[in-house]
């Protein structure tokens, strides 16, 4: 996983409000979900950035915007210095051949209806230039071999196989196009226990074969860390928290950072009496009506009259490393996960 | 409360020797069109008052079957019970006739489940659904079971309950939810609690106030709790003992750090080997081969062998028993000593 | 199948492969429907009934000497007549030749059917398809436009329909089924599209970069026509049966034209009698619409990989 400089993923402020309307005939905005609400990263070629948060966060819609399947608002995501973000037409047609995307639910993420061999070949028949059309089926036999499949299998469906052989297949379509970037939305949440470090493995061993850059949204804290060379953690739309693993994982800074990781369960009985938990009160406020200032403050225990005042900008702040977008940002290592 | 159940059950109290719930041999088939599918294969596990027994395993083990076979919710047919008891303070309940049997669910037995939209309705008041529990039970007024709505939904720690009593399911979040349906589920005072993977559908932060909240209401009642989940690391945070099952059986019985000091099953070990530790960053993760075995299809012998490391030749055509392998230890495996000697090592 | 790594996948470099394997027949799900439903016994068994129908209905004389157009064919002397050797289903009021009329009467009421069918299927499901698809505007207005017609009572709307065009014929009463019955094609199809549509195969199909049309026809399409396909097959006996009730209101087909609906509602008043003129068309029809019914049945059942 050498992350080599040159970011290919530029994300610049990007904003995605969904509007809110009232009313049948004379249509009104009467507000506005702001689901992802400036943010911004970089991604560089091989490396893996995890993106960590809770329901509601936005890391879904940050995956649909960064995939171009939603509009942004506002801002940019650049690959390769291309806009994304605004491209129509031939010229995003070109743009998604970098960017491919492997969904969660494996059972729901595959047409029922077309073969294994049509499902992991459509990227070639949209893209024909790609691949000449004799050479398709060859080439989707090879996909399947790489992703651990029997490549005689090219004529079955999808219902003819288990859910780690599916999320397999839904790999495979999105390896085709030989995309440098694959937007990972929680791969392994949906597959059974014994499976999902199957599919880990793979995903980093494809990582190592192909100089991939993965974006992997996932909610287990212990897979991210796994994968990741860099986190960032969401919270209502915002990054709140963006550093190295180690930074993230070791040394948070930033209050939510704190509760999450303490939340998470650990898998080890040994002293579970003595382990520090910090355990928020109450749900998260609603995206359409986010808190003034700092947008965890409602929740968090630090919180001063300056959080709901001024919003703490993501930025690297006294005494840590990484950034943070918090006032009384502060390292304390919680738990290691 | 006052319990006013005059059943055919004693009362609680001691309880001698008798656990507060057994389940002994059990087994679950169900009759499909495919066949006969065994969904539970001779499942044996004990609670006692106070103690959280944690059933671990992946989709189609047959741990939320048990729980269900437990509770009498199971759709008889295409469910049959060929063989088992399920006693409860030593009444076996599967003999039990109806009746009997509806005084001990959901008031001496309770069960809360994983998806609590589905499972409050959505047309009537959480104040009214709450409230219900204590009208069809205790014969309580409308406006006494409303008051207990309110007293239970405090308990359960949802703000503002006094105003909330009146809100519908949707307008409540999805951890304010399953407040509501432990609420409800804790109405009447079980002796008993089934969680069926009640966390798994929450946030991390939302879970651990969860699990807090269980924790709490345990303490406080001193009731019995099963809890069903795939999750390693909430087992780790709350469970006494621990029952693995694979395959429609019981692969392993033990106390909670007994088992992550040590597994005696090579699925359990597989299990808590695959893991991502620290120490592991940027290596492969260590992945138990191959996949959950087919209910329809189930390997000879022990259902795990086509996926075990320490598989022998007579594992592909002799089923192991579960060992008794310490007091408070079993483990369905001919190699255990093997796969305890390589834990430790 | 082994869910672990092959060796050779380790080997395999993108576009490179270490052994390239032998492409075997390429299936796609309208080639293996096809090879599953020459297996199935019950589009056998309705495939070779309408096959029947279809030759009755193109060729009658091959089945029949007797030509029922011809007046000399009826003997008033032999009206009400039983079955015998002469008239193997008897005859009718008229001493008619009921057997040949019914193998006669199969074109008109099967070309109704059939083509009524058909047209409706065609329209309601491609504009529910599009407006399911696009929504928005497109949807509201076609939406609309289908309430419309569902706000019109059926008869009144065929009578009307057809007293604009005075004349009963195969033509136009197809044409007045047709106008009122695809807005209930449009609604299946609308309906089924919407559901398909959110499914994330769709939503992965589009970041892919797959077009508008590929989207409908490749991924929703087969995945929302099975309803359409139940319901046009139940709704062609409807046709058969409406065009017999149009011409029993004397809007629809009029002598000397022959189709079963007239058939039955001839023979109607004389049923007690003479129960021979009426049981012989029905039977006939019934049996259409049952290997239509099957044979929607059995492609709908082809067309679902799950239930090969």
């Amino acid at each position: 996983m050498a992350a080599t400089g040159e970011p290919i993923l530029e994300v610049r402020d990007l904003v995605k409000h969904f509007p809110l309307n009232q009313g049948i005939i004379m249509r009104k905005q009467i507000g506005a979900i702001k689901a992802v609400d400036g943010v911004s990263f970089d991604l560089r070629r091989g490396e893996t950035l995890g993106i960590v948060g809770e329901s509601g966060c936005g890391k879904s819609t940050l995956a649909k915007l960064l995939m171009a399947l939603e509009r942004p608002t506002s801002g940019s995501v650049k690959i390769n210095g291309r806009e994304i973000a605004q491209a129509r037409g031939g010229e995003l047609k070109r743009v998604r051949r970098n960017i491919q995307m492997v969904m969660q639910d494996p059972y729901t993420s595959l047409n029922p209806r077309m073969t294994v061999g049509d499902i992991i070949g459509e990227p070639y028949e949209i893209h024909q230039e790609v691949a000449p059309k004799g050479d398709r089926r060859r080439k989707v036999q090879e996909l399947l071999e790489v992703v651990g499949l029997n490549p005689d299998h090219i004529n079955r469906y999808p219902h003819q196989f288990s859910g780690g052989q599916r999320q397999r297949i839904g790999i495979a379509r999105g390896l085709a196009l030989q995309p440098e970037i694959i937007v990972c939305d929680e791969p392994v949440s949906a597959l059974d226990v014994s499976i999902q470090a199957q599919v880990i493995n793979l995903l980093e061993r494809l990582q190592n074969e192909f100089d991939l850059a993965y974006i992997f949204i996932a909610h287990d804290l212990s897979v991210v860390r796994h994968i990741s060379d860099r986190v960032g953690v969401m919270y209502l739309g915002k990054m709140v928290e963006l550093g190295k693993d180690t930074e993230i994982y070791d040394r948070p800074a930033h209050p939510y950072t704190q509760a999450l990781l303490s939340a998470v369960p650990v898998p080890d009985p040994d002293g579970r009496e003595r382990r520090e938990r910090i355990i928020l009160q109450g749900d998260p406020p609603s995206p359409a009506n986010p808190p003034s200032g700092c947008r965890f403050r409602t929740r968090c225990w630090k919180a001063q009259e300056i959080c709901a005042e001024q919003e703490p900008l993501l930025q690297i702040r006294p005494g840590t490393a990484h950034a943070s977008a918090c006032h009384f940002a502060e390292t304390h290592d919680v738990v290691h996960v | 409360m006052k319990k006013t159940s005059t059943s055919v059950l004693p009362a609680g109290g001691a309880l001698g020797d008798e656990p507060l719930l057994a389940v002994d041999d059990l087994h679950v088939e169900f009759v499909t069109r495919q066949g006969v599918v065994k969904a539970v294969n001779g499942v044996s596990y004990s609670l006692n008052p106070g103690e959280t027994l944690a059933v671990l395993g992946e989709s189609g083990s047959g741990k939320s079957v048990t729980a269900q076979a437990i509770m009498g919710i199971l759709d008889m047919p295409p469910a049959r019970i060929p063989r088992g008891e399920v006693r409860f303070r030593g009444t076996d309940l599967l003999r039990l006739p109806e009746d009997a049997r509806s005084q001990v669910r959901g008031q001496r037995v309770a069960m809360i489940f994983q998806d609590a939209l589905s499972a409050l309705n959505p047309v009537f008041t959480v104040g009214s659904q709450i409230g219900e529990m204590f009208r069809v039970h205790r014969g309580a007024s409308r406006r006494d079971a409303e008051k207990k709505a309110v007293e239970l939904m405090d308990r359960v720690r949802i703000p503002g309950a006094r105003q909330r009593v009146h809100d519908y399911p949707h307008q409540f979040s999805g951890g304010m939810r399953q407040r509501i349906m432990i609420a409800m589920s804790i109405a009447l005072d079980p002796e008993v609690l089934i969680a069926d993977e009640p966390t798994t559908a929450l946030d991390v932060t939302v879970q651990a106030q969860i699990m807090e909240l269980l924790a709490e209401l345990q303490r406080e009642s001193n009731m019995g709790l099963i809890l069903i989940t795939h999750d390693l690391g909430v087992v780790a945070d709350v469970a006494d003992k621990i029952a693995v099952m694979y395959g429609g059986r019981i692969v392993e019985n033990a106390l909670v750090h007994d088992i992550y000091r040590a597994p005696a099953h090579p699925y359990t070990k597989g299990l808590l080997d695959s893991i991502p530790r620290v120490d592991q960053k940027g290596q492969e993760l260590y992945a138990i081969k191959g996949m959950p075995p087919n209910l329809l299809a189930m390997p000879s012998g022990c259902a795990f062998h086509p996926r075990c490391p320490y598989r022998q030749d007579n594992c592909v055509t002799e089923a192991p028993p579960l060992y008794e392998i310490g007091p408070t230890r079993s483990s369905a495996c001919h190699y255990w000593r093997e796969v305890l000697d390589g834990s430790h090592g | 199948m082994s869910d672990t790594l092959a060796p050779a996948a380790r080997r395999a470099r993108h576009g490179k492969p270490a052994r390239p394997p032998k492409p075997p027949r390429a299936a796609s799900l309208w080639s293996d429907a096809w090879h599953d439903l020459r297996r199935r016994p019950l589009f056998i068994s309705s495939a070779v009934l309408i096959g029947i129908f279809l030759i009755m209905s193109v060729f009658p004389w091959l089945f029949t000497s007797v030509d029922p157009f011809d007046a000399a064919s009826c003997q008033l002397a032999d009206a009400r007549k039983g079955m015998s050797g002469a008239h193997w289903f008897g005859t009718d009021n008229l001493g008619c030749d009921v057997y040949a009329r019914t193998i006669y009467g199969a074109r008109n009421s099967i070309v109704v059917g059939v083509t009524t069918t058909v047209v409706t299927a065609l329209v309601g499901g491609l504009l529910g398809l599009v407006a399911g698809f696009k929504g928005g505007a497109v949807d509201t207005l076609f939406s609309r436009v289908t309430e419309i017609f569902f706000a019109i009572p059926s008869i009144l709307g065929a009578l009307l329909i057809l007293a604009v065009f005075r004349t009963g014929n195969v033509w136009t009463v197809m044409l007045a089924l047709a106008v009122l019955t695809w807005p209930m094609t449009f609604r299946i199809m609308r309906a089924a599209v919407i559901t398909a549509k959110s499914q994330d195969y769709v939503v992965a199909a589009r970041a892919l970069g797959a077009s508008a049309p590929r989207l409908m026809f490749r991924h929703i399409l087969p995945n929302a026509i099975a309803p359409v396909i139940v319901v046009a097959t139940i709704n062609l006996g409807g046709f058969i049966a409406a065009e017999a009730g149009l011409s029993f209101l004397g809007v629809g087909l009029r002598s000397p034209d022959i189709s079963w609906g007239l058939m039955i509602s001839d023979a109607r008043e004389r049923f007690l009698e003479a129960p021979g003129p009426l049981l012989f068309p029905a039977l006939f029809l019934s049996l259409t619409v049952l290997a239509f019914i099957m044979l929607g049945d059995a492609v709908r059942d082809a067309l679902d990989p799950k239930l090969r």
